[in-house]
């Protein structure tokens, strides 16, 4: 029955609520709501003035009509009419309507903007809540401009009520949150942490919320309200139940105000004050021991409010961890739910398990559990549940149960839920790296992997067995045995025809003793599956063909009858044609020699990191950096779920190949562009024939466009070292004055390059140096073109690139030719690579020096190589930018500079500036538009370092401020300070 | 906390509460998918899930779902027990509440839920402060409609399990 016993009727509006509810369809609902907005529209147009009470009730019914779904754009002046309304009913509903329909029309904000002004000082506390309820719903950056300086005010006077100060504690929060620069701390501030110490309950339950989210920006400004915290959490947890009277909660004391007070205690580190560390320990095994004792009621409420204060308390001992027995006292306890009747019980125990068991105390004592977790694993019935106690048993693996848990998963993985089975599969891949003692174990369990759930192995966990089997060569006679007979199946998933397909053509000699796989078998085995595979495959069994032919003479015949029939070498699919006629052709005209020289067995790939940990990664988004973060599963589990945030990649895997079409197929690495990051040698040859012969004689020697990123994919140890003597050479041929210090100038040239990669460095009466330059990851290629601006030659025209001081270490820059001489305007590039390690602020120094009319000329300017150029952009939704820009919330990752605008504040220049600096421009994050916001990850060798951005300006004043929050803070200073010159 | 979402069964939008910047595009698809989400689950589930990359804490009272969203670090249980008082709160304003008191009176709701959470927060707990806030207001208030109680009264076929009290559940 909706027996409205309070409040005051509006009988218009629950005639017009019944109306639509009695609607059959949704077209005679919007009827009836067209109806109702003409009807409305004529009444706030009418010459009659509306009473108080029908705009009020016409205004509730847009708000419904809006609540409904349907867009609503008029009444908003009515409603902010009522604002300034005495009748409180008709107040609240102006209020609640502006703070639901949230308008950025500025004449409405002015209005709106004076009636809270008018109510906050109307002394009415009933009408300062209003009015504060509504500053904290809008939370507009208007409201914080208009009222941040008021509201702490109210908060701290003597005079205040106390509701009156719960709202305005909750409210400064939420502006704090939209707009930190706004909020200033000061005098109010110490007040504040004192509300800790409030008599009221309420009052302090809603100043917690504020003081944990101010010590969390400033954590030295509000440390003493650590005492403040465990004194009164002290009072609570030794209360008895009923003394807290209306703040106890079936039979539990306080239990927001505990869980709160826990939780603000989670942002600083253990207390150092020895009384104040034994008070808190003695809480936290009061709580514990809490736990242990009879439940004083049956309601589920009571249960709830007292495992929520335990699960706060036992998050505080982990953010600790530093005390050995509550540790275990808490795994302990977590373990006892792990077999509670309750649902919610067990997920929230794997789910804290989880944190427990990264920590080396309570490592063991969770790792017990394990038959509890892998039972729970196989029987719960919600998935959600599963997925965490999958989540529990990745993070307790190790080297002594990994077989174990491996072997579960990999059976649960038969029947799991297909949301998950993508991220048991990598998770499944990583364990068994990991840990794997023996890697024919380790070839076993992936190959499983891919029979088992072929469809959800991603390119990643294939590639990487093959890294694995080509590096290790105690593993390929056994590997090419396993995929052998995996291939026997006579169905068998397309990924296990792609490592069969790799791994038979470079290691089936190996197993070519045995009759049962003779070389013929081999092929006439993968060629079985060739027509049941999709293009990209065929392709690499085309190329493990090929090869066949080099390990297989005797398969030559077979093999050039398949190549030459017309589904091969007619083959409407480009790629596949080329290669079937490639292929044939290579296998007839080729020596033997050539032909093994060709294709010589796969040298090892660069060792290194896991590209399947890689692609986690690349599912957390920016921010993370270490493998050990990566064991942080709890967090882990829910993006590996979350929607494709488009990471960056740091993986060099060949699917971003530029100049291969297919580049998935192309592992063989046969074509000359790099596959799979692999083939050192033949990309180290080709910079060797490229360089070495681009003499002083051969002008037009490198930039063949469609290979101009090539080798920017994997340099490898080979290709630097050959570089190095290339360097070497030109650097015997220079004179032997010191280079000279970097110009003057050198700097502002620089900071012309921040946003752009191509352009004119530098220019004098000689000398004009061009710069074409272009990064990908890690890597930096930049071309130099020198171009003479006399008309007669530079003598020992030399340059060399260094890296002074510690640049050194952070960043590899090696020079790849010597330039030269040619007269008038001869583009002669000078290829620099650049490799970042880490994160850097110098620039890479470029000494040139040539004789012009027998005077040394000694020139050296700085390479504009800065550490935006290795931004990766990251795509974001508004949400997870402000998430993770919460997330780098320690004062020094952030960043901040407010300056005058030295150029056009043209929004387009603008834009094309913040693309020029790598990043992704982000649309609709800002709330406000004018605001711009960007997110990008800089890649260097070792780690990966995420960046948000966010630039402000303010037309009128010609200002502008920048705030940057990067993962390192030298590199938000770094960035600052260079992006603070480009505005 | 995010939001908060009253739903019906039936994937009606009863109230919502937004306690973080979005347009309204975003809002109506994280409405749309998360209600689709939330009644796929079985009666017997956990009220806790992981979605995009909040925690969804839910709870079904009679014909009415509550489902607020939390940050990852904040607590599961003690969010359960908001959405608790919260529908203790509505049941001791209305007097045994069903979702037709929400539907005809969407606009008390929202008071109600100012009063107890602002900015997403914990304002007051104390379910008689609250109450004591609210019926403060309600004295301020002139115009009571008698009329408003009899059609009411009224109950239309369909109204059956929206006007099951949710604390029968």
């Amino acid at each position: 029955m909706p027996a409205v016993s309070k409040g005051d009727g509006m009988r218009g509006l629950a005639v017009f609520i019944s109306d639509i509810r009695n609607c059959k369809s949704k077209e005679a609902e919007i009827k009836r709501i067209n109806k109702e907005l003409a009807n409305i529209r004529s009444k706030f147009k009418g010459d009659k003035a509306l009473d108080g009470y029908s705009k009020k009730k016409y205004v509730c019914k847009l708000l419904f009509i809006f609540l409904l779904g349907h867009d609503i754009d008029f009444g908003h002046m009515e409603a902010v009419n009522l604002l300034s309304s005495n009748k409180y009913t008709e107040k609240q509903i102006g209020y609640l309507f502006i703070s639901v329909l949230v308008n950025s029309n500025s004449e409405l904000i002015r209005l709106i903007n004076n009636a809270i002004k008018n109510d906050l000082s109307s002394r009415n506390p009933t009408f300062m809540c209003l009015a504060l309820h509504c500053i904290a719903n809008v939370g507009s950056r208007e409201m914080a401009e208009a009222f941040a300086s008021e509201i702490p005010r109210i908060l701290v006077a003597g005079d205040t009520m106390d509701s009156v100060k719960q709202s305005a504690a909750l409210c400064l929060l939420r502006l704090y949150k939209t707009s930190p620069d706004l909020v200033m701390m000061g005098e109010w501030t110490s007040r504040v942490v004192h509300l800790l110490n409030d008599q009221h309950m309420g009052v302090v339950t809603a100043a917690i919320s504020l003081i944990t989210c101010l010590s969390q920006k400033n954590p030295d400004e509000f440390k003493t309200c650590v005492s403040l915290a465990v004194s009164r959490l002290s009072r609570i947890v030794s209360s008895a139940s009923t003394d807290l009277q209306d703040y106890t909660y079936y039979f539990v004391p306080a239990p927001w105000l505990s869980c709160k007070l826990l939780r603000l205690l989670q942002c600083y580190p253990p207390p150092e004050d020895g009384a104040v560390k034994g008070r808190l320990v003695e809480c936290l095994e009061t709580i514990l021991n809490k736990a242990q004792e009879p439940p004083k009621s049956k309601k589920v409420q009571h249960s709830n409010a007292k495992n929520a204060i335990l699960f706060e308390a036992i998050s505080l001992i982990i953010h600790y961890d530093s005390e050995p027995n509550l540790l275990v006292r808490a795994c302990n306890q977590l373990g006892q739910f792990l077999q509670h009747r309750e649902t919610n019980l067990r997920y929230l125990a794997l789910e804290s398990m989880c944190t427990l068991a990264s920590s080396e105390f309570s490592h063991e004592a969770v790792k017990t559990h394990i038959e509890t977790v892998i039972n729970a694993l196989k029987t719960e019935r919600d998935v959600s549940v599963r997925q965490r106690a999958a989540d529990l048993l990745y993070a307790m693996c190790d080297r002594s149960n990994a077989k174990q848990i491996v072997a579960e998963m990999l059976s649960y993985l038969e029947t799991a839920d297909y949301s998950i089975r993508e991220e048991m599969v990598l998770k499944v891949a990583i364990l068994a790296e990991k840990y794997a003692v023996d890697y024919s174990w380790y070839v076993d369990t992936i190959l499983n992997l891919i029979r088992i759930a072929g469809d959800y192995v991603s390119e990643e966990v294939w590639y990487r067995v093959i890294q694995i089997v080509i590096n290790r060569d105690d593993v390929q006679g056994y590997a090419a045995k396993t995929v052998f007979e995996a291939l026997q199946a006579p169905a068998c998933h397309e990924n296990m025809v792609k490592v069969g397909g790799y791994i038979l053509g470079e290691f089936g000699n190996l197993i070519a003793g045995d009759p049962r796989s003779s070389p013929l078998v081999q092929f006439n085995l993968l060629h079985s599956k060739f027509h049941l595979c999709s293009v990209p495959t065929r392709a690499l069994l085309l190329s493990a063909y090929i090869k066949f032919i080099n390990l297989f003479p005797e398969t030559k015949a077979t093999i050039q009858e398949v190549l030459r029939c017309d589904s091969q070498i007619r083959n409407s699919d480009v790629e596949l044609q080329q290669r079937a006629v490639e292929y044939l052709k290579l296998s007839s005209i080729a020596s033997t020699d050539v032909l093994a020289t060709v294709l010589e067995e796969m040298p090892p790939f660069p060792e290194r990191e896991s590209s399947i940990l890689a692609k986690l990664k690349k599912k957390k988004g920016p921010g993370a950096v270490s493998v050990t973060e990566l064991e942080d599963n709890k967090r882990e589990g829910g993006e590996l779920n979350g929607e494709g945030d488009r990471g960056p990649d740091p993986a060099a895997m060949a699917s971003s190949n530029a100049s291969t079409p297919s580049p998935s197929a192309d592992l063989l690495g046969i074509r000359s562009a790099a596959p799979v990051g692999a083939a050192p040698t033949s990309v180290g040859s080709l910079l060797v024939d490229v360089f070495s012969e681009a003499g002083p004689a051969a002008p037009s020697a490198a930039v063949n466009d469609d290979g101009f990123l090539r080798d920017l994919e994997q340099p490898t140890e080979t290709s630097d070292s050959l570089l190095v003597e290339g360097s070497g050479d030109s650097d015997s041929a220079s004179p032997s004055e010191d280079p000279a210090p970097p110009l003057s100038e050198a700097d502002e040239l620089l900071n012309k390059f921040v946003c752009k990669n191509n352009g004119v460095l530098f220019e004098n009466q000689l000398l004009q140096i061009g710069i074409k330059s272009e990064y990908r990851q890690n890597l930096g290629r930049m071309y130099l073109f020198y171009g003479n601006k006399t008309s007669v030659q530079f003598a020992s025209f030399t340059t060399t690139v260094s890296c002074p001081g510690e640049l050194q270490s952070q960043l590899n820059a090696s020079d790849q030719t010597s330039g030269t001489t040619g007269r008038g305007w001869s583009p002669d590039p000078t290829g620099t690579q650049h490799r970042v390690l880490t994160d850097f602020s110098d620039a890479p120094l470029l000494n040139i020096k040539f004789r012009y009319g027998g005077a040394l000329q000694n020139l050296t300017l700085k390479l504009p190589v800065t550490i935006n150029k290795f931004f990766q952009p990251t795509e974001m939704t508004s949400h997870d930018f402000f998430q993770r820009w919460k997330q780098l919330s320690q004062p020094q990752q952030e960043a901040q500079k407010i300056f005058k605008a030295n150029h056009s504040m043209d929004t387009e220049v603008l834009k094309a500036k913040l693309l020029g600096l790598g990043t992704a421009l982000l649309d609709d994050v800002d709330p406000n538009s004018e605001n711009y916001v960007c997110a990008g990850v800089i890649q260097t060798k070792g780690q990966q370092v995420g960046c948000l951005l966010r630039l402000e300006p303010n037309g009128q004043a010609q200002m502008y401020r920048l705030t940057l929050r990067c993962s390192k803070d030298s590199v938000s200073r770094r960035l600052c300070e260079l992006l603070a010159e480009q505005f | 906390m995010q939001f908060m979402l009253l739903f019906s069964r039936q994937g009606k939008l009863r109230l919502q509460k937004w306690y973080v910047p979005l347009s309204d595009k975003e809002k109506k698809k994280i409405t749309r998918e998360l209600v689709q989400t939330v009644l796929a689950r079985k009666p017997k589930m956990c009220s806790f899930l992981e979605w995009r990359d909040m925690k969804i804490v839910y709870k079904r009272y009679a014909s009415l779902y509550f489902c607020c969203a939390i940050e990852n670090q904040d607590n599961e249980l003690i969010t359960l027990e908001i959405i608790h008082r919260y529908v203790e709160l509505l049941d001791k304003y209305f007097g045994s509440v069903c979702e037709l008191d929400i539907i005809f009176n969407f606009e008390k709701a929202y008071f109600i839920l100012d009063e107890f959470l602002l900015g997403g927060e914990a304002q007051e707990t104390s379910k008689k402060n609250v109450l004591k806030a609210i019926e403060q207001a309600d004295l301020l208030q002139e115009n009571i409609d008698f009329q408003m109680r009899l059609f009411a009264g009224v109950m239309l076929p369909n109204m059956v399990s929206e006007s099951s009290g949710l604390f029968q559940n």
